[in-house]
């Protein structure tokens, strides 16, 4: 049998790994903060309060992410909206063209999501693949009365008609470009950068 | 064209098994969904094989495959061409033609499953091969276990039973002492196999025939079931004996107390290995075995067919 990866990471996760300080930050701590609770404000405002409100955040990075958020909703609503885990591993279109990965945990808040507003939540927008893949997954597992879409970074290189609703910051990059976002929970401090990518004289690809 | 096989516990390291594990607790959420559907094999055909009877192996690997959007099919030794006199290298290369991902099998001979694997370009599961190996069962019994009580590391595991006539019996070591288990193994002499001491001292699993002795000092209990298919008798006097020395009798239950989980793989042999209290009773992981096997061998395919085409 192959030895499979580690549960829900992709290849942006493994040249993350050992790669600490490359390129630059986009933005800090005090930055991701300060998106976090607009984009919390702009779900209510959109959603006219925190009625039938579902967040899900797509793991790895998302779940944490809707975790904020709704921290954020509870402090200036009063309410606690349910937050749950889509893992989106099964419903991928490249299964076939990568090594076998684990899939991470789905969890489904207890009221589940038919005819709720469900919020999507993600670290990183790009090909708009990943959302296409929850969007099946959701499929399986209700019927939403309406889905949202909230990012903390868009990336642009669409590959799919989808767009976000809520976004923390326009991050206009090179295809070449890696864009990594680290979080507290996953990875022990808050920021994003971007690095350009150098091919390197053996061949293999470098980041500055 | 190297493909990926399950043919012995021998297949896959401890790690391999944690990575099947996690996924198995995924997909064990997927059965208690109302669509139990995922398109992770959509395209994919798994055959299942099977020369010899099966309820359970045959199903859960038929529910696996089809909950994971594969096409299954299976097809029997009865009813099927070998009954017409086909050979086992014509039948599996007639089903191999016809365009399949993998190859679910399971066949009297032991040894079986590997020579297919050589014969075919699928992917190959063992399901149980004469008195040889059955992989599938002891990563279910294993995943089972720890679901019940947490890492098998250092916890004494007892199997007891038909051990000369079980593929369950060597899956079972072999998985349990990878994942760190201490293990003894239980059988009166005549169903103890021929050479199960070099084994159990190089593989570090202890033998008795007391099981009297053995069980007070347990964590958990593996019944196995008494084969008597595969038995021309003369290996025990009577099913009453059998039962007074080996059984898990209303006696031995009350021994055990009630905290320790009892499995059995499976059809049991009411009365005869197992008391129907032990069967019926809380502590009894019989039917949990059953479910998580539909589980362990979703993620058995997926992680054999789901990545990238070879």
């Amino acid at each position: 049998m192959p030895t499979p990866q580690t549960p829900g990471e992709n290849a942006d996760d493994r040249a993350d790994r050992g790669a600490e300080d490359i390129g630059r930050v986009v933005l800090d701590a005090r930055d991701i903060s300060r998106a976090l609770t607009r984009i919390s404000h702009e779900i209510l405002e959109r959603n006219k309060g925190p009625q039938d409100l579902v967040l899900l955040g797509i793991p790895t990075r998302g779940v944490g992410l809707a975790r904020r958020v709704a921290d954020r909703i509870a402090a200036t609503e009063g309410v606690e909206v349910p937050v749950g885990a889509l893992d989106v591993t099964f419903y991928r279109d490249d299964l076939r063209q990568q090594p076998t990965r684990g899939p991470q945990p789905t969890q489904v808040p207890p009221g589940g999501i038919d005819g709720r507003t469900v919020v999507l939540v993600d670290d990183v927008l790009y090909s708009g693949r990943t959302v296409r893949a929850a969007l099946d997954a959701m499929n399986d597992l209700g019927r939403p009365e309406v889905v949202r879409l909230a990012v903390l970074v868009d990336r642009g290189h669409r590959q799919l008609p989808i767009r976000a609703d809520h976004v923390g910051k326009n991050l206009p990059s090179a295809r070449s470009e890696r864009v990594m976002v680290r979080l507290e929970e996953v990875d022990g401090h808050d920021e994003v950068r971007i690095a350009g990518s150098l091919t390197g004289p053996d061949g293999t690809e470098q980041w500055r | 064209m190297t493909r990926r096989h399950l043919l012995s516990v021998d297949d896959v390291d401890a790690e391999e098994i944690a990575a099947v594990f996690a996924t198995a607790a995924e997909m064990h959420d997927v059965q208690r969904r109302q669509v139990k559907k995922l398109p992770a094999l959509r395209g994919r055909t798994v055959i299942n094989l099977f020369f010899e009877d099966s309820t359970r192996t045959r199903s859960s690997f038929e529910i696996a495959g089809k909950w994971l959007s594969a096409d299954t099919v299976n097809i029997t030794g009865k009813g099927s061409s070998a009954s017409k006199g086909e050979s086992l290298r014509d039948t599996v290369q007639t089903v191999a033609a016809m365009g399949v991902d993998a190859l679910v099998m399971r066949h009297g001979a032991s040894g079986a499953a590997l020579q297919v694997s050589q014969w075919v370009d699928a992917s190959v599961i063992n399901a149980g091969d004469g008195t040889h190996e059955h992989p599938s069962q002891a990563l279910l019994d294993a995943y089972t276990l720890q679901r019940r009580m947490g890492p098998l590391e250092g916890r004494h595991v007892v199997l007891v039973g038909d051990l000369t006539h079980s593929r369950v019996f060597r899956s079972n070591v072999k998985c349990l002492t990878k994942l760190g288990a201490e293990v003894t193994v239980v059988a009166p002499p005549t169903l103890m196999p021929s050479g199960v001491d070099t084994w159990s001292r190089e593989a570090g699993f202890a033998t008795s025939y007391d099981l009297d002795e053995v069980l007070p000092k347990a964590d958990a209990v593996m019944m196995l079931r008494v084969q008597r298919e595969r038995m021309a008798g003369g290996y025990f006097p009577s099913a009453r004996e059998y039962t007074v020395g080996y059984g898990l009798t209303r006696d031995r239950l009350d021994v055990l107390g009630p905290d320790v989980p009892i499995c059995h793989p499976g059809p049991m042999n009411r009365g005869l290995e197992i008391a129907a209290d032990a069967a019926d009773a809380a502590q009894s992981l019989v039917l949990d075995q059953v479910s998580a096997g539909v589980a362990v061998r979703m993620a058995i395919l997926y992680h054999l067919l789901a990545g990238e085409d070879l």
